[in-house]
């Protein structure tokens, strides 16, 4: 399994062959409890890192979810439509948002690994 | 997150912590706007069984002395002296220019008038009433009470065996009783739709009586969230949100709590603009609002018409667990306030789709 970065807004992102597939960490889907919709990219919608690219809303609020690194979107989660509380019960699988083909892989690696961004939330706690 | 250390406390802060409660400030106070059963599962349960709120956070007081009734009616278009001893009644606020100062509930104890009022408003709330005052009465503030609230299609099997005189309210009736031995008094009356019951509570028996209601059958706690999206389904006002200084009662869709009698007497604040909109029409109303699919559209969306121009705001929005929708409620101009009036809602720069719809938006279960 490819190792799994983070970010500081809560995503998490995993090299999958040439793209790399995009979610929100357990810690996030929890902070915001039941998912109720999502509104996905575009594909082909070239981003900046750092960009909003996407909205998951809950029953009480709606958050950006950032594109972590700059790319093209080449994939959306279709399944997500039907049922967007798999955000809530597989945050890191089967709740995944979109695929980014990067503009630079290497702006991957210097994301957060797992234990700094588990430091991460406990110093935002 | 919120800083919740300059936060008040109500008196069941402590109980909200030990279920597990997630804290966040609504009006100054340390709410729980969840627990861990989460916002879907808690407003789920209140409309399947019984959930317990605790809203010690509002305003409670009385007016005591003779006339305490004419006094208020200085304040409020509410028939609040043709108001039955036992009896509560829902009753706006209004400025001079004709806004809604609060809204609030009344009752009638007989002696003395009791009043409920909105946790953000209570301090203002409560200066105007008390200067409104004529010699001889006193409005008495108290701040030594906290309130819970019992609703949900359970409430009265739960009430029933602790407290027979409260399950034989109808909706809107008030008493003094106790429950497992602690004094309370209580309306038949909520803020989700449900059947239910608001319990006031002396500060220091509060957390008894809370843990007493929730060791009953089908009783659980929930938060701010939960009580936000029932009290949307029920189509009710959140004062700050949907109603203001700047919104009338008529363009609110509140006439209906404008007494008779004061339709023909014309004496309370604002009598000027309200007489003038029911003759004419508002500029605008507050409507209910379905977008279509499942995408919800809160707060401050602007709301267009088929020719995109601007013709209202959303003023409160989100997903309803139990429509299994996306629900809205806002301000259009008059002539598209027509209950499946096609229109636009800008999220996010982009139009969703939505009519106008009647609400509540999930019928009420009051016990009339």
């Amino acid at each position: 399994m490819p190792e799994t970065r983070f970010t500081k807004d809560h995503e998490w992102v995993r090299q999958d062959g040439d793209a790399v597939t995009i979610g929100i960490t357990d810690h996030a889907q929890n902070a915001l409890g039941d998912v109720v919709f999502v509104d996905l990219p575009e594909v082909g919608r070239e981003v900046a890192a750092g960009e909003a690219c996407a909205v998951v809303e809950s029953v009480k609020a709606a958050s950006d979810v950032y594109a972590p690194v700059a790319g093209t979107v080449v994939e959306v989660n279709g399944a997500l439509a039907a049922d967007p509380a798999l955000i809530n019960r597989e945050p890191t699988a089967g709740g995944w948002f979109f695929k980014l083909a990067p503009k630079d892989a290497a702006e991957i690696a210097v994301l957060m690994d797992e234990d700094a961004y588990a430091r991460f939330v406990e110093s935002e706690a | 997150m919120a800083d919740t250390e300059s936060l008040l406390e109500t008196p069941l802060g402590g109980l909200h912590r030990a279920l597990g409660g997630r804290m966040v400030g609504f009006a100054g106070y340390a709410m729980p706007v969840q627990y861990p059963a989460g916002i879907m599962a808690e407003h789920l349960h209140c409309r399947g069984a019984a959930a317990l709120f605790d809203v010690s956070h509002m305003g409670q007081a009385e007016i005591l002395g003779e006339g305490a009734a004419a006094a208020l009616e200085q304040l409020t278009p509410a028939d609040v002296q043709g108001l039955k001893p036992g009896r509560q009644r829902y009753a706006l606020l209004t400025t001079m220019l004709g806004g809604i100062f609060d809204d609030c509930m009344v009752a009638n104890l007989g002696d003395r008038l009791f009043l409920v009022v909105n946790a953000g408003r209570k301090a203002e709330d409560f200066a105007l009433i008390g200067a409104a005052l004529p010699p001889g009465l006193r409005l008495n503030v108290l701040a030594d009470r906290a309130l819970l609230a019992l609703q949900g299609p359970a409430a009265e099997a739960v009430i029933a065996p602790l407290a027979p005189a409260l399950a034989a309210l109808s909706f809107m009736g008030v008493a003094r009783a106790e429950i497992g031995g602690i004094p309370v008094l209580a309306s038949r009356s909520g803020y989700t739709g449900e059947d239910g019951f608001e319990i006031s509570v002396a500060a220091d028996q509060a957390e008894a009586l809370a843990r007493l209601l929730l060791a009953q059958p089908g009783v659980q706690p929930a938060g701010l969230g939960a009580r936000d999206s029932l009290r949307l389904e029920a189509g009710l006002c959140l004062y700050g949100s949907d109603i203001d200084e700047t919104t009338s009662p008529v363009e609110a869709a509140l006439t209906w709590s404008i007494g008779k009698r004061r339709r023909t007497e014309w004496n309370f604040p604002g009598a000027e603009r309200v007489r003038e909109e029911l003759a004419n029409g508002p500029r605008r109303l507050r409507v209910g609002l379905k977008p279509e699919g499942r995408q919800p559209a809160r707060a401050h969306t602007p709301i267009q018409a088929a020719d995109g121009s601007t013709v209202g705001e959303v003023t409160s929005g989100g997903f309803g667990p139990s429509l299994n929708g996306p629900m809205a409620m806002g301000y259009v101009d008059r002539a598209l306030a027509e209950d499946g009036t096609a229109l636009d809602l800008m999220v996010r720069g982009k139009a969703l789709p939505a009519r106008i719809a009647p609400t509540p938006f999930v019928p009420h279960r009051y016990k009339r």
